[in-house]
């Protein structure tokens, strides 16, 4: 499971400003039809980027079918960004179409979780940052690509100009280093073992019970 | 120093403090269904992980199975029956417990957790599903993840998670006749916004959460997560216990009384510190109906539809507007004059035996409005043969309701069957854009709310035909 964090990542960014698009808009469940992680971008936004989910013809309105988006790395979305299902297949499809920073008010709690663990970069910006920077990259998306720099946890965008981010170090720290987090869990194996011997006595019902 | 109950349950779990917020959590109970826990067994199986503790995962099938009389693996969810024989082959092979399609146990996934004793007070549970906080009702803490974390969880018994802030909702004062749990909890959320429980484990107290049954607890927590918050609880008291005494999991003899004595602990200590408090006055609680896309765009059932202008948060009222457009409804228009083509009593939500009996008692001697597809869904094969034994099949069939087997069912759309296009009053959680199916138009409201106006085809409260 390697994450492959940009530490540092220049994009064109697409503006998604309306809150609360849910996992469901993101990939619908209807898109799920294999037991796979593979191969999701395809389906990303469906039901907003193709006029009709079985031929995929592409819906000209949506930013995503528009030149230069259609490459687009970042996104700047509203308040409440994947909020609803847990759906992980949401951030696959996210990945899978190339997106790897997306900045926004909030986002939705389990969204946020899954974005860390699949190396995309969620970060929380106020929204009025979120719209100076909206409008300054439509003014000329090839050539205002904001710039984002994980480390120093700041965003570049216009000349000489930058806005700083808050990331929580945990999840800097798993984003930076990319670890395989079962493996660096079981590093605590130990602990894990003699929690559970105290515990077996404080509560014996959680392990052992009748089967039904 | 006085304890919150969130504070006693992180602290009966925490294995190790990993500095800053967070700490490597053990997880007491492991959940998987169909739809998401494919995935998962399968992610493990490729990354050559065993499970640690297979008999404390259990799988169930609900998402994506079919629900009409007579089924088996064939599901009109396109590719569902790989999901299906997947989850089956993988379950079986890493020695979970499963409750396959046939199983008298089978059910939505947060409705068997509970009703079979598999999760109690006082337990850390998870399940790669957003809805896994309604087990947060027996004072469990319980919370939905994704499907990496739930590989992480099978393979190591423990997560490392953020620690939430706590929040305490009081719901004092008595609700008026006909005003039930969801009612409450979609008021809460329309007050405060569907974030104001981000980052916050939010525990539901005061004298009208007590009053509950345990299935209306459910599903106060059950919309935790609608709140935007990490989870929802409930203090353990004596309808809890009396609730999980001889379920089929929980523990028996003197077990059960050594279990009951640690459980009487878990509850917020007098002078607890909340990071956040709220109040909501009960009396102010009408039956209640969603008019928008999200479920804090609520308006009572005497009002009508706002006019976005009268928001004064812009995202609010960018929100109202693109929801009143995709619902088709124009400011102004009373909540009652709206009509329905279909009406739906089912999900995690709502769908334990005390809202079929509510559903149930209404629509004894009743019919469905001629245009109207109506539809009960039982959250679980057990409360469905519970139904049945006291005769709710009947009434629900004699008022022109289908009668369904368990499972999700139409709670959400995953290209199988679908409200596509028509507009819906639901007991589900849910209202989202598509929720449904593409262009469905879903208004929430309580199982008594779904009963009433689907009798009337139009949005309509019980006392409407009192
Ligand atoms: S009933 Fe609906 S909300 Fe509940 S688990 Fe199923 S799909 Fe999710």
């Amino acid at each position: 499971m390697n994450l492959q964090t940009q530490i540092f990542h220049r994009g064109i960014a697409a503006t998604l400003l309306q809150p609360n698009i849910d996992t469901d808009a993101i990939i619908p469940s209807r898109e799920i039809q294999r037991v796979s992680k593979e191969g999701l971008g395809e389906a990303l936004f469906s039901g907003w980027r193709y006029r009709s989910a079985e031929n995929r013809e592409p819906e000209p309105d949506f930013i995503l079918n528009q030149d230069p988006y259609q490459g687009a790395s970042i996104l700047l979305a509203g308040d409440n960004f994947g909020c609803g299902s847990s759906r992980e297949h949401a951030v696959w499809a996210l990945k899978d179409f190339g997106v790897k920073a997306i900045l926004a008010p909030s986002f939705g709690g389990i969204f946020f979780n899954n974005c860390a663990l699949n190396g995309i970069l969620a970060i929380e910006l106020e929204e009025n940052s979120i719209q100076r920077l909206a409008e300054w990259v439509r003014i000329d998306p090839r050539g205002n690509l904001l710039e984002i720099d994980l480390t120093a946890q700041r965003i570049r965008w216009r000349e000489g100009k930058e806005i700083k981010f808050d990331i929580e170090p945990a999840r800097r720290s798993l984003l930076l280093d990319g670890l395989d987090g079962i493996a660096a869990t079981l590093r605590h194996e130990a602990a894990i073992a003699a929690f559970e011997d105290a515990d077996r006595d404080r509560r014996p019902w959680v392990y052992e019970f009748p089967d039904g | 120093m006085p304890d919150t109950l969130l504070e006693k349950l992180w602290n009966l779990h925490e294995v190790t403090d990993l500095g800053g917020r967070d700490s490597l959590v053990h997880i007491d109970r492991i959940f998987l269904h169909e739809r998401t826990g494919s995935i998962a067994l399968r992610g493990l199986e490729q990354a050559g992980c065993g499970i640690r503790a297979p008999r404390r995962v259990f799988c169930t099938m609900d998402h994506i199975v079919d629900t009409r009389p007579g089924r088996g693996d064939i599901t009109l969810v396109p590719g569902g029956r790989e999901f299906i024989e997947a989850t089956r082959h993988s379950a079986r092979k890493a020695g979970i417990h499963l409750f396959d399609i046939d199983d008298s146990r089978q059910g939505i996934v947060h409705v068997v957790a509970a009703e079979n004793g598999i999760v109690l007070p006082g337990m850390s549970a998870v399940c790669p599903d957003s809805h896994t906080c309604t087990l947060g009702a027996l004072g469990a803490l319980a919370w939905g993840i994704g499907s990496t974390e739930a590989e992480h969880a099978m393979a190591t018994s423990s997560l490392r998670v953020s620690r939430p802030r706590s929040m305490r909702v009081n719901f004092h004062g008595e609700t008026a006749p006909g005003v039930s749990a969801k009612d409450m909890i979609l008021h809460l959320i329309a007050k405060f916004g569907s974030r104001a429980g981000r980052g916050y484990a939010v525990e539901f107290a005061g004298p009208a959460i007590r009053a509950l049954s345990m299935d209306g607890r459910f599903t106060i927590c059950n919309m935790a997560v609608e709140m935007g918050a990490f989870t929802g609880m409930i203090a353990p008291d004596e309808s809890t216990f009396a609730y999980v005494r001889d379920l089929s999991f929980a523990p028996r003899g003197p077990l059960a009384q050594q279990a009951q004595a640690h459980w009487r602990e878990l509850r917020s200590d007098d002078g607890a510190e909340f990071d956040r408090e709220l109040e909501v006055d009960c009396a102010q609680i009408a039956p209640s109906v969603t008019w928008g896309a999200n479920p804090e765009q609520l308006a009572d059932i005497n009002g009508v539809v706002p006019e976005p202008e009268a928001f004064e948060d812009r995202q609010k009222s960018l929100a109202a507007r693109q929801a009143l457009a995709y619902m088709d409804l124009e400011p102004g228009t009373p909540l009652r004059s709206i009509r329905i083509d279909a009406a739906f009593i089912g999900s995690c939500t709502n769908n334990r035996i005390d809202d079929l009996r509510t559903a149930a008692n209404y629509l004894r001697n009743r019919k469905k409005a001629p245009w109207v597809q109506a539809m009960c869904v039982p959250g679980s094969s057990a409360v469905k043969r519970l139904a049945e034994a006291e005769g709710l099949d009947e009434i629900f069939r004699a008022a022109g309701f289908e009668w369904r087997e368990a499972g999700c069912s139409l709670c959400f759309h995953a290209g199988g069957e679908s409200f596509g296009g028509r507009r819906v009053i639901s007991s589900t959680n849910r209202n989202f854009q598509g929720r449904q199916g593409p262009g469905a138009r879903t208004h929430l409201g309580s199982p008594l709310t779904v009963a009433a106006s689907a009798c009337r085809g139009y949005i309509s409260a019980a006392e409407d035909s009192r």
